[in-house]
């Protein structure tokens, strides 16, 4: 039985055949299709054109400076509505679940905010705060487009995270809150000790890919005002006739979205394992 | 009497599960239930824990009704400890902080305050390297005696045990149940629900047997065990028992 020290048993043979030939295959098809595309892309009538001024070397290296400047602007509002996010998400979370009935208005609060901020495209949340609420004729500094954007991400993004949040209360066995209310624990140390601790770690994974479209959604606040990544790109595009600031910009987000993609995937399949 | 369940009913839906019970526990007694599954063991321990609200009928603790549904049950749980077959610890506290959560909030006493109790209640059981351990860095056993320590800690005037060696590896079972010995000696009031026929015997003071809802039959493990009088409590140790 112990031949296993004397090299690879019959199943480990066959399955280094199997990875192999499945190795050669994918790398063959890959090649293939990337061939096709350098082929045949720049034989399309408009290729050289689309590569003057979607692709234009010169222009990435003059423009990249001040985009990759005007996107700290976007990683500031980011920085700043995260916590904002965070607090009011958890709030709606858990008015939605105060079963008191002098509270009741508290939670037919949260459920329609829920609804009503899940429901609107948030571009147009930003439009209807953004251009709305200076509109009253309000003074410096409540007449901001920063402060006033910044409301319009943190309310629409706020009730996805309190879905979230609460998915995740509502995942915690019941048998975890019988055991502190057994021990004389009132419902609201339970919430605050037990059920809340298990619940926000179990949704870390679920936040991080709403923070990522949050992070996308930042671009949406330069139809308001801000000279953020997307508005200083357009003004580039008008200056230089050429869309190539527009996929630098692109780029700048992909360097910062794509590792925040894969961390996040990574977490939940730790969290998966850890469950199974 | 320190205890008195009387006359309580509890339905689920439509499947009734107490029907009319009726029990009651001297002080420093063990009393254990038995009976088959679904006979209502469980439910009501959770009832008399206040876990679960009974449709009917009257609890009475200490000579003071408990079940009242106008009354706060937080006071009264802090008051009655359970433990439970699954343990249900928390899983992201220590052992320590698992035990010291419920008093530290209740009663606002500060750890350092906790700790002299809360170390001796664990060196007691046989857990003292443990106390800095999580739940899933421990033994079924380990977990279930955590459990009780922290029940142990609120100082309950009486204690319930929901079936606490029924998810336990058969060579755990023997140390938890000699936390329980333990207690008894300590004068602790008890109500069992339990399969472990022979520690029934053994141990308990008084043994009742549950069927569909109903006390059927109670008296002393002697009476019980050795010389039961209803058809339906001959059949159900014959069956767990084993012909003999």
């Amino acid at each position: 039985m112990s031949d296993s020290n004397k090299g690879p048993t019959r199943r480990q043979a066959h399955e280094r055949k199997l990875k192999r030939r499945s190795m050669i295959l994918a790398a063959i098809s890959t090649s293939v299709v990337v061939a096709a595309l350098v082929i045949l892309i720049p034989l399309t009538p408009g290729w050289e054109r689309v590569k003057q001024s979607f692709f234009n070397w010169d222009i990435v290296v003059r423009t990249f400076p001040k985009l990759l400047n005007a996107f700290l602007l976007d990683v500031a509002i980011f920085a700043w509505s995260v916590p904002l996010i965070a607090a009011l998400g958890l709030a709606i979370a858990l008015a939605r679940d105060v079963r008191d009935p002098v509270f009741y208005p508290l939670r037919l609060f949260g459920i329609l905010y829920t609804d009503i901020f899940r429901g609107v495209p948030v571009v147009l949340v930003v439009y209807l705060i953004g251009f709305g609420i200076p509109g009253l004729g309000l003074q410096r500094p409540f007449n901001s487009p920063y402060l006033w954007g910044t409301v319009a991400l943190v309310l629409t993004y706020a009730a996805y995270v309190a879905e979230i949040f609460r998915s995740g209360i509502e995942s915690i066995h019941a048998s975890q809150r019988n055991a502190a209310l057994s021990l004389g624990m009132s419902p609201s140390d339970t919430m605050r000790f037990v059920i809340l601790p298990q619940a926000i770690r179990r949704v870390v994974p679920a936040q991080m890919n709403i923070l990522i479209a949050l992070q996308k959604d930042v671009a949406l606040l330069s139809f308001i005002g801000p000279v953020e990544i997307f508005r200083q790109a357009g003004v580039f595009k008008s200056l230089l006739a050429s869309f190539t600031p527009y996929v630098v910009a692109a780029a700048i987000f992909l360097v910062v979205t794509i590792p925040a993609t894969r961390l996040a995937d990574h977490m939940l399949a730790k969290q998966n394992r850890a469950r199974s | 009497m320190k205890l008195q369940v009387k006359n309580v009913h509890k339905s689920f839906g439509h499947t009734k599960v107490l029907n009319g019970i009726s029990l009651d526990v001297a002080e420093g007694e063990m009393t254990c239930l038995i009976g088959a599954s679904g006979s209502g063991k469980s439910t009501l321990l959770r009832c008399i824990n206040l876990l679960e609200p009974v449709d009917d009928g009257e609890i009475w603790l200490d000579g003071a009704e408990i079940a009242d549904p106008a009354l706060d049950p937080q006071p009264i749980r802090q008051r009655i400890g359970i433990v439970f077959q699954s343990f249900n610890l928390f899983p992201h506290m220590t052992a320590e902080e698992n035990v010291m959560l419920a008093p530290r909030r209740i009663f606002k006493t500060s750890r350092d305050a906790l700790r002299p109790t809360v170390e001796e209640l664990f060196d007691r059981f046989g857990l003292k390297d443990r106390m800095h351990h999580y739940p899933d860095q421990l033994s079924g056993g380990q977990q279930q005696r955590v459990a009780i320590v922290r029940a142990l800690a609120m100082k309950p005037e009486i204690m319930l045990f929901d079936e606490i060696t029924s998810a336990l590896d058969p060579e755990l079972v023997n140390e938890v149940l000699q936390v329980l010995k333990s207690l008894k000696q300590d004068g602790m009031t008890m109500v069992l629900a339990t399969h472990e026929m022979a520690f029934a015997r053994d141990v308990a003071d008084k043994v009742c047997f549950l069927d569909k809802g109903s006390i059927l039959e109670q008296g002393t493990p002697a009476d019980i065990f050795s010389n039961p009088r209803q058809e339906r409590t001959r059949d159900f140790l014959a069956r767990v028992l084993g012909p003999r």
